[in-house]
């Protein structure tokens, strides 16, 4: 689930994540180190039930000043497209910027590695114990709620993107969900089909 | 669950492929791993499929998790890392090499054109997401209406997600779903 990406505010030079301060800019974030990378991802990731990119965006713009929100907005953004977890892309690209590969690694395995640890264990006790008929229908409940979550996500993107008589976008994405949710079509061959055609009418009508 | 080779290059080969085309985010990958864990590897039931779900919503961290719980589900331990760093692998690999290069990027035709060009795509495959998880999860009158309450209480309130995940695993509780 993505939020809108976020223009870049072309006028602003990139402000560096680089440690050295400028005397022009107030409040220079300053980097974390390594462990602080993994300790703060995995703090982020561990209070995430239902948002994790609310806790994020709290623990490093607010509580750390590790980014400014302009500089979380430009990497959320970018991450945005990026196949895969926005997330899970956004700590890569965060990590990497401040400490190199390092970073990224350390901040990565901090948002995915107690998670992991978590589910498997969760998996492992639902494996043996989990074959209660109340438990089963607490699941089903919380999938079935899940669900009417993301109707109203899809709900709140299609606002903008059906409205003013567009054809191309509701073209798009009507043809997408027939493809994948009603169709079951294989996804990479959908979207290797799709997806062109969606950034060339972007593209032409920018 | 014995890991075989087999069923962890299965999980390898096909959790990163699908990576790379989880566009707009882990949940968009939903009705892929349904199709392919439960229609061809019968790996899990519908049912089995919208309780991991489910437990993966719940536990804290990323959707992806998902992905380690039916990893460990076929192959145990090992199947549950194989299939992270698969799902993972791939599309971290290339933010960090996007990442990089992106400053000149920023703001450019290209950027512009991607980001606009990939929302409907998006907006297709989490109505795509939303239908599989309901359609295998909503099996009685009370559990559609527990979808539709949780649509209209997300779209007209702003009610964080625990708190309807709650009452919702509470109707369950009770016997009503």
């Amino acid at each position: 689930m993505t939020s809108p990406a976020i223009p870049g505010r072309k006028q602003e030079p990139a402000a560096g994540l680089s440690p050295s301060p400028s005397p022009a800019s107030q409040s220079q974030p300053t980097p974390p180190t390594v462990a602080e990378l993994f300790a703060a991802f995995a703090a982020i990731s561990l209070s995430g039930v239902g948002g994790v990119l609310a806790w994020a965006r709290r623990k490093m713009v607010e509580e750390r000043r590790w980014l400014t929100a302009d500089q979380f907005n430009e990497v959320y953004a970018l991450c945005a497209f990026l196949p895969g977890g926005n997330i899970i892309n956004f700590s890569v690209v965060f990590g990497s910027r401040v400490r190199g590969p390092a970073g990224a690694l350390a901040a990565l395995g901090g948002l995915i590695g107690p998670p992991m640890v978590l589910i498997i264990i969760v998996g492992a006790i639902f494996a043996h114990y989990g074959d209660v008929p109340a438990l089963r229908r607490m699941l089903t409940g919380v999938a079935s709620a899940a669900a009417g979550l993301m109707i109203a996500t899809v709900a709140k993107m299609a606002r903008p993107l059906f409205r003013n008589r567009a054809v191309v976008g509701p073209v798009i994405a009507l043809s997408t969900f027939g493809a994948i949710g009603i169709m079951h079509w294989p996804l990479p061959l959908v979207l290797a089909l799709i997806v062109p055609v969606s950034i060339g009418a972007a593209w032409v009508r920018l | 669950m014995k890991p075989e080779g087999g069923s962890l290059l299965t999980l390898a080969s096909f959790f990163a492929l699908t990576s790379l085309f989880a566009i707009g985010g882990a949940n968009s990958a939903v009705p892929e791993i349904h199709r392919f864990a439960v229609g061809v590897q019968h790996w899990l039931s519908d049912r089995q499929f919208s309780e991991s779900f489910a437990l993966a919503q719940l536990t804290p961290g990323p959707n992806v998790i998902l992905v380690t719980l039916i990893g460990y589900h076929v192959a145990g331990i090992l199947g549950a890392v194989v299939a992270t760093f698969a799902m993972c692998g791939p599309t971290s690999v290339l933010a960090f090499v996007v990442g990089g290069a992106s400053e000149r990027f920023r703001g450019s035709r290209w950027q512009l054109a991607l980001s606009r060009g990939l929302v409907p795509v998006t907006l297709g495959l989490t109505a795509s997401s939303a239908t599989v998880i309901a359609t295998t999860s909503d099996y009685s009158w009370v559990a559609v209406a527990i979808t539709a309450g949780a649509a209209l209480t997300a779209y007209f309130a702003r009610v964080h997600p625990l708190w309807t995940f709650a009452a919702a695993a509470l109707l369950g509780l009770i016997g009503l779903v």
